[in-house]
């Protein structure tokens, strides 16, 4: 059974409809990706998924549960977590304090509890900044935990914003262009911490990418957006070689002449 | 470091005992020579309105000196609890005044804190905080005024006693009030939640001066608030008989007899009452701020996007902030108004949601010290500085004064440059000046630094091998180790 299940999924601004009866699923514990030109409706397939934009049309099922229609809050609470393809941290907090924050589901929130420090108080505190710490670790930002977010480097504010949505014990982690900016490097180590994500989590991933040696890279399969409608699915090898993608990017003819 | 220290030698402890002790010496000196100077002053002196202004200033902010310097927090508290509870109600019975004005930055300081809560915290602009101290205030007020509203007539006043619980139920009330004034708002941000809110704010007091049946609102069937004329003669909770005899017999052996024992036992009693609220209300703030409420509000202020995709459920929290703000106010207006015997509808203008909002932006927006700052330097300049200039050039224009050098004859000041006169002008300037020199405010808000586990351990294992191998030099600074690489 699918992890995330899509069902003709219609989305309008206005007279342009930005996702167009897209059907699509992810298996678990894969790394997915889904491509496309600028404009082709990634981002709002991704809001779609997370609550931001509720669908005009179609069902959106996850681990079994119809989340249409709920909001951001309570989708998170579902099981999906995700980045912003502008990083969107909080920037006067803390590194540790943002992933607190994305840690805000699984904490119990208790108004009496926080005003008289009862003892559960801190013992859940305590246990949360340990498993922040852990998550820190493991991104490489264990060093910079009481930084304020907005002025650490770019790759590193990246990096926390995966911490931050890991603290939330996703099922599913939705990544929106997460190596825009990066240089070859940096674009390595993020793989390399994507691949880990799943393989030492066993979170699902999907991600957004222009950086083909990214997404071809990692990716066990690969959806194609253009103008909202999915035009082409499948392995890396399946969809480079597919015309309609080679037509999406480089224009008509490109896919004749190669041939 | 200091029980390494005195396993090395007898010098070196008694420096660094020595320099610890440097700030306390400061500390006390300066409480003392203030106090002591403020309770030598003459009302008949030529010049006590600029003496008293200068010396009650720096008297209030003793407490913040004292807190900021570098002994343990114990030896803070105690200096501070002295200053709070010995210095100040001696002050007090030599010139009541002081006490007033103490009271009035409390209870500013502990409204600011409640604006912090939504301003400073969730970022949520609010123009009409002073809607939710209206609400407490006139809560007490409708209940034990001599006025002839409803409830006087029906026969349904509050004893006296129930001071205590109106304290509470004011709470509850206001943060209902919060959450009916946040349900609406909530879609709204920045100017167009502080417009909807600054009109929340007149709505409260255009309804309070409007639910009677007296002189304009005479159709209206009933009288609930007593209209524009206010309500009168609000009672105090009663105090036991020995807390008078106490406070006489304190007053006479002090050698400070007071006019009125009876009144000054009660100015006793609002000063120690609006401390403790006060102090639990920061107390309070200060918890919520460290908690995952807190973080969740920042969390708001900073991305509400970003905060709500990280499962932040938003609606609830900014209605949470909004009706905890509110009740902070609603506590101090049912203090407020039993301290006052009378609320109309003018003391809850826009001008005093201003005031308020000042405060906050003067000391720091999310900033607790900063809140109780905030009010004691705005509450000075309105009531005790600006004023006391005021008196000051009457004095010297009564005795033909001259200002030496320039030949300036007193008299010939404006009447119309009067100082107490231009509060406005001097508020917009201060907040022009801290938008320039300190736009995040006197005491910033700071991030909280936390302790990381494994970190800590490294540090501890560090400084034992530091002190294993620590000499006497290395205490005394680093002058000692320069002069050595120095050839």
């Amino acid at each position: 059974m699918p992890l995330l299940e899509a069902q003709g999924v219609l989305k309008r601004f206005g007279g342009l409809i930005a996702v167009h009866k897209v059907d699509y699923y992810i298996e678990p514990h894969t790394i997915n990706a889904i491509i496309g030109p600028n404009g082709a409706g990634k981002t709002t397939f991704f809001n779609l998924m997370t609550g931001i934009y509720t669908p005009d049309e179609g069902r959106i099922i996850f681990d079994g549960k119809d989340i249409t229609g709920l909001k951001p809050n309570q989708i998170n609470r579902a099981g999906i977590a995700r980045t912003f393809q502008n990083i969107r941290l909080f920037g006067a907090m803390t590194v540790i304090e943002n992933c607190l924050v994305g840690m805000h589901r699984r904490l119990h929130v208790d108004l009496a509890q926080t005003m008289l420090r009862l003892p559960a108080f801190g013992r859940q505190e305590r246990e949360a900044q340990r498993r922040v710490e852990e998550l820190l670790e493991f991104v490489g930002l264990r060093d910079k935990a009481n930084e304020v977010a907005k002025n650490l480097p770019y790759g590193d504010q990246r990096r926390l914003e995966i911490a931050r949505a890991l603290a939330s014990d996703p099922k599913l982690l939705l990544l929106d262009e997460p190596t825009a900016g990066m240089n070859p490097q940096e674009t390595i180590a993020a793989m390399q911490l994507f691949r880990a994500v799943r393989d030492e989590f066993g979170i699902t991933v999907l991600l957004i990418e222009h950086d083909m040696r990214v997404v071809m890279g990692i990716s066990e399969r690969i959806t194609v957006l253009d103008y909202g409608q999915k035009i082409a699915e499948g392995t890396p090898d399946e969809v480079r070689r597919n015309p309609r993608v080679i037509e999406a990017y480089l224009g008509r003819g490109s896919a004749t002449s190669q041939n | 470091m200091r029980v390494f220290s005195s396993k090395n030698s007898n010098q070196s402890v008694q420096m660094s005992s020595w320099r610890d002790a440097l700030p306390v010496i400061f500390g006390i000196a300066y409480v003392l020579i203030v106090f002591l100077l403020l309770r030598n002053l003459s009302r008949a002196d030529l010049w006590f309105p600029t003496y008293s202004s200068i010396l009650f200033s720096l008297f209030v902010f003793s407490p913040f000196i004292i807190f900021a310097l570098k002994i343990p927090l114990e030896l803070r508290i105690v200096l501070i609890a002295i200053i709070g509870l010995v210095l100040m109600p001696i002050l007090g019975m030599q010139d009541s005044f002081y006490l007033e004005l103490i009271t009035q930055i409390a209870i500013f300081a502990a409204m600011a804190i409640g604006l912090n809560i939504v301003v400073g915290f969730a970022g949520l602009l609010n123009l009409g905080y002073v809607a939710f101290f209206a609400v407490g205030a006139y809560l007490w007020g409708i209940f034990t005024s001599n006025a002839n509203t409803i409830v006087r007539v029906t026969g349904a006043q509050a004893a006296p006693e129930l001071f205590w619980l109106f304290i509470f139920i004011g709470m509850i009330l206001a943060a209902f009030t919060g959450i009916l004034l946040g349900f609406p708002v909530l879609r709204l941000r920045g100017d167009y939640l502080a417009i909807v809110t600054l009109g929340f704010g007149e709505i409260i007091r255009i309804l309070v001066s409007n639910l009677s049946n007296i002189s304009s609102n005479r159709r209206n069937p009933i009288n609930i608030t007593n209209g524009a004329q206010g309500l009168p003669g609000i009672v105090s909770p009663p105090l036991p008989d020995f807390a008078f005899q106490l406070v006489e017999s304190l007053t006479n052996g002090l050698g400070l007899p007071v006019n009125n024992p009876r009144a000054f036992t009660y100015q006793l009693f609002y000063y120690g009452l609006v401390l403790v609220v006060c102090a639990i209300v920061a107390l309070l703030a200060a918890r919520l701020d460290n908690s995952p409420i807190g973080r969740a509000w920042t969390a708001i202020r900073e991305d509400e996007v970003a905060a709500q995709a990280m499962g932040v459920p938003i609606v609830k929290m900014k209605l949470l902030a909004f009706a905890l703000g509110a009740s902070f106010a609603g506590a101090m207006g049912v203090i407020w108004s039993a301290r006052n015997t009378f609320v109309s509808p003018e003391s809850f203008s826009f001008i005093q949601s201003i005031f308020i909002l000042a405060i906050v932006i003067v000391g720091g927006m999310g900033s607790i010290r900063g809140a109780i700052l905030g009010a004691a330097i705005v509450t000075l300049l309105n009531l005790l500085v600006l004023k006391n200039f005021s008196l000051q050039i009457n004095a010297l224009r009564n005795i033909d004064w001259v200002v030496p050098i320039i030949d300036f004859p007193i008299r010939n000041w404006p009447q119309q440059l009067e100082p107490a006169r231009y509060e406005r002008f001097v508020f917009g300037l201060l907040l022009i000046l801290m938008m320039i020199f300190r736009p995040s405010g006197i005491l910033p808000a700071k991030r909280r630094q936390m302790e990381l586990q494994r970190e800590e351990e490294i540090s501890e294992q560090e400084i034992a091998a530091d002190a294993a191998t620590l000499k006497p030099e290395d205490l005394l600074g680093a002058q000692p180790q320069q002069a050595k690489e120095k050839p």
